[in-house]
């Protein structure tokens, strides 16, 4: 078997608050090859830390500690700062969830791109230029001139995200973290970024880490799904085998959604067993 | 991020659990545990809570002045033997000209202080509260008209209008209040014009509104509170600049006359004999900065229990 | 119980003036749920605005109960119309605790027994009176959503406007809340207009329902049309097929949702 491209073990993110310590991931283990692994919980499941820490954008009192946490060989725990900042942004990218909080208001589009292609290649700004054009032009946008000399407010949601897309993929990189890149869309937009991201992902054979709380989505779009629950993994399946799934929480999630197919009334509600937290 | 409730490892027990608890059985009991909070994290702050201390110790100076005071405020000793005397184990802080006990007059002077400080507050802050939440909530013309007035106000210096007014009205303390008054109302009804506007467009307001509440009631009992914390953190840091607006006006002649010993006025008289006998103008100077350090000291640390996304 | 004819929503003049609703007509029986489903800026969310007084009607008519509307609405409308917001953290007052959230509507309108009431309709919402004296950053998601019921039902009204109730929670808090309203509706007897982005959510609750694009009303349907698949316009059945997941254009089947 090759060497997986991202080694995670017992990876535990504590908040050390005045009113105690609040751990919000609790030893998780995963291994991610050149795949689409999706991580699908409810809020406070610990989906996004885990996201974060695998970055180490964990916020300040935060503290993340694993027995494992490697990148490509590299071990981001004792990596010096200026390896992991190569690594962030360059060979790891992070998509977020509202394209309107994560591209700086002040900066085209185009700039922005630019600048984080420089950041990480040394580029000529012609090149860097033609890159982030290419780029813009990669995720579908119409007309890759005009979008790239606009302001983040001056574009839609969708089209903002597909802008974060761009800069987020214009390195290169190998593994994607997208945390809610859709869930700020609307349906329709959404399934057209998904695609988009779909096929930069597959051509690039890049490594993706989709997170979310749409169990729906994320088993249509991942091969793997990791199921989170009180900041722990209650489950790992085969997306396509979601509907054998084994563990009541993740067969719960599933059961309480309206469907458009079933007409179940009263809908089956989630009945949490404090046994799962444990 | 996601931030939702998860086990905590430790547990408050006793009286903090109640004040402290979830599930509060009464009125008081969930406004108890609210300002209990509030306090916690106030005394984390050791600064804040010298500024208390100086701010209590002003207010119990001047409900105790009578006692505390060794002599009168205002009647001299004898001008040939007690004039200007250093500070000594009888006269703390020594004596002026008029051969009066500096440290009584200090002491006394607290009530002129305070009295200056809550007059003020009484007056600007409802002006400014008023007008602010007023033009912002309705908007249009009345936000208009009310702002262009707000702005002609803050337009001018705030000491050369209060010396304006006092020249209007005569000198004397309460002239020198009201001018200090209607000067220093127009900051506050912008920041509360701000904070009405973030407000008045949430869902707490509509959903109040299609409760049927009429305009002054969403005003006063739903904008209001929310702008209170602010405010208060915002007059609290002015305090010191009241106090040294009122005793600028002492200074100047134009606030409370002799021989009321208000702290300004004691630095003007003093500022004859600063070479030789600096303790006349020193001790009533060092009081103002005392007093005015203690406010701004509480102002911050109510910022940081009221007003928490301004503390960064 | 509720009838909309050409309904128009304007807002700003000259270069900044949006038609954020154009000519929407619907019709809504007592008892009856009615769904308004679109994407954002499809004016859904407006045309409930414009039914409770929060948005203008700059033409058309709005109905209550066989009566025209009148701006400002009147007290008697308030009794009859209440809404439920979308975001549950927005909705209440951080500063009231559930107890003064939900005396306010009894204050306003000078009803009496509010200790009883106010225990009633934390009852009705299926929270015990532990509740009461909460604040709402002591509530979770759903809790606080039930509290926005709670306080929209203490009037007693007959119409409920329903804005996205359900998009800001959890999967299985969106169970809980779907399934306390369509036991409140029928046990109430309210009418219901429900505004949401997600079909599925709107097919479970509503019997019609009408779906928006660019404040224009596309068709006018069925649930029952919707779950069989039933839709005649394309916009309606990239819907439906959005919300069936994410397909790949590689022949892979769809996948059909799990029950």
């Amino acid at each position: 078997m090759t060497k997986p491209l991202l080694d995670v073990e017992d990876l535990r993110v504590r908040f050390h608050l005045r009113t105690g310590t609040v751990e919000a991931v609790r030893g998780v283990s995963f291994q991610l090859g050149r795949e689409r692994l999706g991580i699908v919980g409810e809020s406070g499941s610990g989906k996004s830390q885990t996201g974060r820490a695998i970055l180490g954008l964990t916020p300040p009192p935060g503290e993340v500690t694993a027995k494992r946490l490697a990148f490509d060989g590299i071990d981001l725990q004792t990596a010096s700062k200026k390896t992991l900042r190569t690594l962030r942004g360059g060979r790891i990218s992070m998509v977020m969830q509202d394209p309107k909080y994560s591209l700086n208001p002040v900066m085209t589009i185009g700039d922005q791109i630019i600048e984080a292609y420089r950041a990480h290649a040394r580029a000529r700004k012609a090149e860097a230029r033609d890159r982030a054009l290419a780029m813009l032009e990669a995720v579908k946008m119409r007309d890759p001139g005009r979008v790239f000399s606009l302001y983040p407010h001056e574009v839609s949601g969708g089209m903002g995200q597909r802008a974060m897309i761009a800069m987020m993929l214009v390195t290169d990189p190998d593994l994607l973290i997208a945390d809610e890149p859709t869930s700020a869309l609307d349906v329709t937009v959404s399934m057209e970024v998904l695609r988009i991201l779909d096929e930069l992902v597959s051509e690039r054979g890049m490594g993706l880490i989709f997170i979310s709380h749409d169990l729906k989505l994320v088993s249509s779009f991942c091969d793997r799904v990791l199921v989170m629950y009180a900041g722990r993994v209650v489950e790992e399946l085969e997306a396509k085998n979601l509907r054998e799934a084994q563990h009541p929480y993740t067969q719960g999630l599933m059961r309480c959604l309206p469907t458009l197919a079933n007409d179940v009334r009263p809908l089956p509600t989630l009945n949490r067993d404090p046994a799962w937290a444990l | 991020m996601t931030g939702a409730p998860l086990p905590l490892a430790s547990q408050p027990s006793g009286m903090r659990a109640w004040l402290l608890s979830p599930e509060p059985h009464s009125r008081w009991q969930a406004r108890l545990g609210r300002f209990y909070l509030g306090w916690r994290a106030f005394s984390r702050n050791p600064l804040a809570v010298i500024g208390l201390g100086i701010v209590l110790l002003l207010i119990l100076v001047a409900i105790f002045a009578d006692v505390i005071a060794p002599y009168s405020p205002v009647a001299g000793g004898d001008l040939r033997t007690q004039r200007l005397l250093p500070p000594s184990e009888a006269y703390w802080f020594g004596t002026d000209d008029q051969a009066r006990d500096i440290f009584s007059r200090v002491i006394h002077g607290s009530r002129i202080t305070l009295f200056v400080v809550v007059l003020v507050a009484l007056i600007a802050m409802p002006i400014g509260l008023l007008v602010g939440t007023v033009s912002g909530y309705l908007g249009g013309w009345v936000d208009t008209v009310l702002m262009r007035i707000t702005d002609i106000f803050l337009a001018f210096p705030r000491l050369i209008l209060a010396l304006a007014f006092v020249a209007a009205l005569g000198p004397g303390i309460e002239n020198a209040i009201i001018a200090i008054a209607i000067t220093s109302w127009p900051p506050y009804a912008r920041i509360a014009r701000a904070e009405t506007l973030m407000i008045r467009n949430s869902d707490f307001i509509a959903a109040v509104k299609l409760q049927g509440a009429s305009t002054p009631r969403i005003i006063l009992g739903h904008v209001v509170p929310l702008c209170l914390s602010s405010l208060i953190v915002r007059v609290t840091l002015d305090m010191a600049g009241i106090i040294l607006t009122a005793a600028g006006l002492g200074f100047l002649g134009l606030g409370a006359q002799p021989p009321m010993p208000e702290w300004g006025a004691m630095v003007a008289t003093g500022r004859n004999y600063l070479i030789d006998q600096w303790w006349v103008a020193a001790m009533p100077g060092i009081a103002i900065f005392v007093v005015s350090l203690g406010f701004n000291l509480l102002g911050d640390g109510l910022r940081d229990v009221l007003d928490p996304k301004a503390a960064k | 119980m509720l009838d909309i004819q050409n309904l128009n929503v304007v807002f700003g003049t000259g270069r900044l003036r949006v038609e954020a609703v154009k000519n929407v007509s619907f019709h809504v029986e007592q008892g009856a749920a009615y769904g308004l489903v679109g994407e954002s800026g499809s004016g859904k969310s407006t045309v409930l605005r414009a039914i409770c007084g929060l948005a203008p009607i700059t033409s058309g008519r709005v109905s209550v109960d066989g009566n025209a509307v009148t701006t400002p609405r009147g007290k008697a409308f308030y009794r009859t119309v209440q809404m439920v917001f979308q975001d549950p953290y927005a909705s209440l007052h951080p500063r009231h605790t559930v107890d003064r959230t939900l005396s306010e509507p009894l204050a306003i309108h000078g009803e009496k027994d509010a200790e009883a009431r106010i225990l009633q309709a934390l009852k009705e919402v299926g929270l015990g009176p532990s509740f009461r004296f909460r604040y709402p950053h002591q509530l979770s998601g759903g809790q606080r959503q039930r509290i926005a019921i709670a306080r929209a039902l203490i009037l007693r009204p007959k119409v409920l406007l329903l804005d996205e109730p359900t998009s800001a929670l959890d999967a299985s808090v969106q169970a809980e809340i779907l399934n306390l309203l369509d036991d409140l509706r029928r046990r109430l007897g309210l009418t219901y207009i429900l505004v949401s982005h997600d079909l599925a959510v709107v097919a479970h609750l509503c019997e019609r329902l009408l779906v928006m694009q660019h404040g224009e009303a596309v068709e006018e349907t069925t649930a029952a049309a919707l779950r069989s698949g039933a839709a005649s316009n394309d916009y309606t059945q990239s819907l439906i097929q959005a919300s069936q997941g994410f397909t790949r254009v590689a022949p892979q089947p769809a996948q059909a949702p799990a029950a």
